[in-house]
Parts: C-alpha cells; structure tokens; sequence
C-alpha cells in the first residue's frame, strides 16, 4: 500500500484503502453501536440510573462544543476540495483550521469534564456518569487519533506527496474525521437532549 | 494483477525480514499454522489435567502434579480453583488461540490469496500487524497463569458479577481486547482483498466455495467483534476503576454487601456477549465447511453438488446468525415471548446448515472417490459435524432446554461442531495443502493411522458426554463423580468395570498419542516427503496454478479465469479437471 499510486487497478475500480476505510467504520460502528445501545437500554430499564438535572449537565456549552466539530468537518471538506483543486497550501490551511476545531472541541470538552467532576459526577457515581466519561472518553480517543491522523497528512502535503492526481489518504483522513464527528452528533442528543 | 511488479528486483530481505517480520501473506500464514498449532497442543494439555481430575478425583495428578505451586495443587491434587482456570483458559486457549487462528489465520491467510489469484494480501504490513497482535495478545493470555491470584476461572464465557469478583480476570480481558485487534484487523484484510484483489475474469460465482467462507467469516468478525470489544471495555472499567455496568445495587457478596451505585445488569454483558459469541460458532465452522468443499469436490472428481446453494445458504447463514444469539441466555432469565422469537430464529438458522451438508453429501453421490487421506477427514467432517448440529436442535428450543441446559450435554454438542467438526476438516487441510506449503507430499499410511486414531478417539471423549449429561451431570463441575461416578459401569461391560470418565480419559490419552505420528509426519515430510508438481491432486482451483511453493509475489504466468471453480470430468476435456484459468503460460 506504500505503492499506492503505482498500485494495479482493482477488481472494483475502488482503491483498497478507501475500501478498508469503509470497512474499519462498519466495525467503528458496531463498537459504538454496542455501548450506545448498552446506553439506552440501562437508561430505559435501570432502577436507578442517576441521571443528574438537566441544568448540571452544561447544556449551552455542549451545544456550543456540537458546532465547533460540525464546523471542522466543514473545513475538512475544504481541505479535500482544496487538494482536488492541486491547491495544497489551501489544503494545508484547512486541514489546519480542521485540526485547531478539533482541539478545540477537546479543550471544552477538558472544561466540561472539570466542571462535572467538581459537580459530583464522575465515571464512578451513578450509572449516568459512567455512561457519560467512557463514551466521551472513547469519542476523544477516537479524536485523538483523528487528529494525529491530520497531523501525517499535513507533513506529507507538505513534502508535496499530494496533488490534483494522486491523493487519495487525504480523503481516507476526511472520512475518518466525519465518521468522528458523526458519533458525536449521536452522542449529543443522547446525553443533553433527550 | 496477477505477476507482482516489485515482486522481482526487491533488496535481498534479511532472515528477520523474510521469516520473522514478513509481509508475505504466505509467511504470516505458516506463522499462523505453527502458532496456532502450539497453542491448540496447550489447549490439549490443559483438559488432559482437568479429564485426569474427572476420571480419578482427589487423587494426584501423574508426573505434573508436584510441579504445579502448593497453592495450585497440595501434593499434586488439583484445587477447585485451579479447576476452574483451567477450564476458563482451555475455552479461551482453544477458540482464541487455536482454532479461529487456524481456520481463518493460518488457512485464509494462506490459501485464499491464492484462490482468488491475487500476488499478495489488500494490506500486507497490516497483515504482519495481525499476527504480531495475536502472539503477545496470546503469550500474554498464558502469562495469567504466573500472575498473583492466577488465571481468569470465570469460564470462557466470563460472566458477570463472578467474572468482576474473581481475580486473574484483568490480564485476560486486556489480551482480549489485543486478540479482537488482531482479527479485526484480519477482518478488514480479508475483505478488502476479496473485493478488489481477485485476478481477471474471476467473477464472485466463480469464487471457490473456501473463499466464500472466508469472506462471510471476515464480515461475522468484522462486524461481532467489536460488540465485544465494547462489553469487554465496560467489564474492565467494572473490575479496575469500580464502575457499576454490570453490577446491581446492593449486591451481597460472601456476607458483605457492596459499595458501589449499582444499577447495572448482569444480562446486559450476557447479550453483548452471546452477540459475539453466536457468530463466533460460524466463524469457527464456515472455513472448515470451505475446506471440506475444496477436498471433496477434488476427490469425487465431479463439481459441487448445488454450488449456488452452498453460496446462498453460507451468505444466509452470516446474516442469520446476528439474530440468534439469546438462545443460549433462556435460563438467564428471558420473557417467554421473546425467547419464543429466538427460538425461531434458531430453527431457521438449521436449514442453511442443514443444506450445506446436504450439498456436501449429494456431491458424493455417483462419484469414484478416491480415498485420499484428506478425503477421509473429510469424509469424517460430514456425520461427525452432523451429530453436532443436529445434537444443537433441543439445545435451541426452550422446553429441551430447560432441561439439558448447562450440562455436559451442551458441552458434547459443541465439542462435536467444533472438534470432530472443525479440528478435523481442518487437519483434512493440512495434507490437502501441505504440497503446495511445501512442495513436499504427506506420508499417507501415517496419515490413515492418524485419521483413524484420531476420529475414532474423539468419539470416545465426546460421545459419553451426551450420556452424562442426559443423566443430568452438570458442566464445570470440579468433582462431578458425586453426580455421576457410577455412570456407565454398567453401560460398558465389555471393557470391563469402567466409568464413563475413566474411558474418556484412556480415549484422552489416545488422542494425544495419535498426534505423535502427525507432528512427526509433518517435520519428516517437510524434508524428505516425497516432491510433488504444481497439482499433485489434479486440482482445478487457481492455487494449484502456480509454483509449490509459491514464490513472492505467487504467480508466474498471467491468469485469465474463464470457468467456475469446481469443473471436474467436463465431457471432451482432455482432462477429467479444467482449470478455471486458461491462457499463456
């Protein structure tokens, strides 16, 4: 896969790591599937789930947190188009402006978790507060590792691996980045909304 | 597609690059073959020490007892405790380790790159990666033995709230969740190189029936893995930082009651379970299904009987088996009407099962067989796995259920899928593929001692067990003789007073011993084995195409498949096999 440019067509016509970055999220899905479903069902059925006032849970800065990470997948589509475009200064800005959202989006969600833990929920409270930090906790994992993800695309565009033609791990980076922030705007609603 | 451009004119790889950290799929697939080989002969010594324990209760374990610590075994008689461990890590160690390495690791790995034409694995690196997870996550599974408190005892099932009390349980969560890396990232590899990597002209209904099941193996992975991957997560926050996933308030434990918030569901890690562990059956028998196909239709020089069936039935079989899974929680506490739907479910699940043997069967029919000695695994494969599925049938209906379940019936019944099933379809592989591994042919009169050794000491093992626990003998139970010492002393009086455990002890023992002359058949044929051509079995599928052993890269001509898989005694071929890729060579 290092050959990947050089690599022979495909029975598909699909590169291979488009379609194992396909894949990995159709497992992606089913981790957070489990734990997600874990969630509703102990949130529907436990006696005593402990799920805090709705004032605790910070509600407008999680809103805030929401639009900062749809913000970056805007950007992260810009980055692609860019590099579409063979403009990879364009490119490296956007992936840039994606990866500062991204940090951003962490650093709130660093806040929230100090403002929680200093209103009594922690992951070992309530039934609720455990939900919440590992499935947060799992979400920024999966940040992190989109963001060290970025951070390879960006040093490689900048060795100028990338062009109109050839730059086919840029997107599998996008598609990543959206799938992350596609969890979250599912985990939203399920912790603050609903 | 099919001749690697940088398969020639590579730097001379280093003796690490080239058996060590290989990227070969071919490599990675022996790697595989002799791992998973070591860790099934650990498996084995495991039960032999618990048979030992059920045949002779209370009385010392021969040769190994005094080498286990006191703690362990007081003067070289097991403890109850240490039962229990070996029991949890002989289920661990054998579905794992062993068998789901073997079948999808060591074969897939091998042979399906092979099968579909292609010059390597989607991903190789990411191949290496696989393998380079699944020996630590397993050295480290081992390891659990020598850690303060021991192994994990909870069963390879690891129910909470025991799993969450019992120490040793950590260690074997973490190396399940490295070992789950490791198939999923098999998983991913498998797919994407099914997809997109099969040589020209070879359309998905010219795909060999062994590709089939690999391919709906990767997505049962893929796809039920991670599922527990998350249950594993939560049961690990449970026992390290005293979250409450699976714990309900108030819990009372040897007299204390406990501390933590409760609210949680012990069910809840059953269903993330069983939502792995159902498709987990399928995984461990759909490659031996794939290869029992290969090795019949090549001996029964005739195609498949109803290809597109088998196909059909493997796909239904995936997908079904999603929606099965709570038949084996009925005694966990199920509402009728729910387990009424799973029930269901699970009759339907019988007939895709039920039609792929029969397929397998019908192939027979008419045919001049030609009695190789992977056709007689094969052969074997067919009622030995049969007793297994059908023994499965009271297992899904509640009423039977009620009864049989958790007892050494349940554990016969699987014991017949996976081992007289699985295991020997897949040794049936090994000397249907070893001249291609190889170059090199299995020696056959030591191959028919060991088919025969091994099929008819299997039987003695795993038949009593329908016996006893139709007799209401319980599993897992340290000294179960004062259930049922007495069974069988009449029900075998030609041997001579002897109970059921005892003979299947001896039949333990035997098994072991016919294993001698496959290791050592193995490691002398590997160097004085009689050489074989390209297609010793005269085979049409496309990895009998190329070279044995294959060299990098695998094939040295250009494939162009122009016809299905199986197309044996095609009337006015020159030969009675036409292989499917015609076109210079």
């Amino acid at each position: 896969m290092s050959h990947a440019a050089t690599a022979p067509t495909t029975s598909t016509g699909i590169p291979n790591g488009k379609l194992g970055m396909w894949v990995f999220l159709a497992s992606e899905i089913m981790l957070f599937g489990a734990l997600i479903s874990s969630y509703v069902v102990l949130s529907m059925g436990s006696p005593n789930f402990g799920r805090p006032d709705t004032a605790l849970l910070g509600k407008p800065l999680a809103t805030v947190n929401t639009f900062v990470l749809i913000t970056s997948s805007l950007t992260m589509v810009m980055a692609l188009a860019s590099i579409q475009r063979n403009r990879v200064k364009a490119m490296l800005g956007w992936l840039s402006a994606t990866s500062l959202l991204g940090l951003a989006f962490l650093g709130i969600k660093a806040f929230e978790y100090h403002h929680k833990i200093s209103e009594g929920i922690t992951i070992t409270s309530s039934l609720f507060g455990s939900f919440y930090f590992t499935l947060t906790g799992l979400h920024g994992v999966h940040m992190l590792g989109g963001l060290i993800f970025n951070a390879y695309i960006a040093i490689k565009a900048m060795r100028g691996t990338y062009n109109a033609e050839h730059h086919e791990r840029v997107e599998y980076a996008a598609l990543y980045w959206h799938f992350v922030d596609l969890v979250w705007v599912i985990l939203f609603p399920l912790f603050y909304l609903v | 597609m099919s001749q690697d451009p940088h398969g020639h004119g590579h730097h001379e790889l280093t003796f690490w690059e080239r058996y060590v950290f290989s990227v070969d799929h071919k490599v990675i697939g022996l790697q595989y073959l002799i791992t998973s080989f070591c860790f099934l002969l650990i498996g084995f010594g495991l039960m032999m020490l618990m048979r030992w324990q059920l045949a002779f209760p209370g009385t010392s374990v021969p040769f190994f007892g005094h080498l286990f610590p006191q703690d362990l075994a007081p003067n070289g008689v097991m403890t109850g405790a240490f039962y229990n461990s070996l029991g949890a890590m002989h289920g661990t160690i054998m579905i794992f380790l062993g068998v789901v390495p073997l079948g999808v690791g060591a074969y897939g790995n091998y042979v399906l790159p092979l099968q579909i034409g292609a010059p390597d694995m989607a991903f190789p690196r990411m191949n290496m990666m696989s393998y380079w997870l699944y020996l630590p996550g397993g050295i480290m599974m081992l390891s659990s033995f020598l850690m303060p408190g021991g192994a994990a005892q909870s069963g390879w099932t690891s129910y909470p709230p025991l799993s969450i009390i019992n120490p040793g349980q950590t260690i074997w969560l973490l190396s399940m969740v490295v070992l789950i890396t490791s198939s999923l990232l098999g998983a991913i590899n498998f797919l994407v190189t099914t997809i997109n990597m099969r040589a020209p002209g070879l359309t998905w209904f010219r795909l060999p029936l062994f590709v089939w099941a690999q391919f709906v193996t990767a997505i049962l992975l893929l796809f039920a893995f991670p599922v527990l991957e998350g249950g594993a997560l939560l049961q690990l926050l449970d026992r390290v930082i005293q979250t409450s996933f699976y714990l309900p308030a108030g819990l009372v434990i040897s007299g204390v009651q406990m501390t933590r918030g409760g609210g949680g569901s012990v069910l809840l890690y059953q269903h993330l379970f069983w939502f792995l562990a159902h498709p987990e059956v399928y995984v461990l028998i759909l490659p031996a299904m794939g290869v029992v196909a290969e090795i019949i239709a090549n001996n029964t020089r005739k195609p498949v009987f109803g290809y597109k069936t088998v196909v059909s039935s493997i796909i239904f079989l995936g997908v079904l088996s999603f929606v099965v899974w709570a038949h084996h929680m009925f005694l966990s506490g199920m509402k009728t009407s729910l387990a009424r739907i799973f029930m269901t479910t699970t009759m339907i699940i019988s007939i895709p099962s039920v039609a792929i043997l029969s397929c397998l069967v019908f192939s027979l029919w008419g045919s001049s067989i030609r009695f190789s000695v992977p056709m007689m695994f094969a052969l074997a494969f067919l009622p030995l796995f049969g007793i297994g599925g059908l023994t499965g049938l009271p297992l899904g209906l509640l009423p039977t259920d009620i009864y049989l379940h958790d007892t050494y019936y349940v554990i016969g019944h699987f014991h017949y899928v996976v081992v007289t099933g699985t295991l020997i379809a897949l040794m049936g592989g090994i000397y249907h593929w070893f001249p291609k591994m190889f170059g090199r042919r299995m020696n056959d009169f030591w191959g028919k001692v060991h088919f025969w050794g091994t099929a008819i000491t299997m039987n003695g093992i795993f038949f009593p067990m329908f016996i006893q626990g139709l007799a209401g003998v319980q599993r897992r139970m340290y000294d179960f003789n004062a259930q049922a010492h007495n069974i069988g002393t009449t029900v075998a009086p030609a041997i001579g007073k002897m109970s059921l455990s005892e003979l299947q002890w001896f039949c333990a023992v035997g098994l072991l011993i016919f294993q001698i002359p496959f290791l050592i058949n193995i490691f002398y044929s590997l160097f004085k084995g009689q050489k074989t051509e390209e297609n010793p079995w005269h085979a049409t599928t496309l990895e009998w195409d190329c070279p044995s052993p294959p060299p990098h890269g695998n094939f040295t001509h250009d494939l162009n498949v122009v016809r299905g898989p199986y197309e044996y005694s095609v009337p006015g071929a020159k030969t009675d096999w036409s292989p499917q890729s015609e076109g210079a060579r």
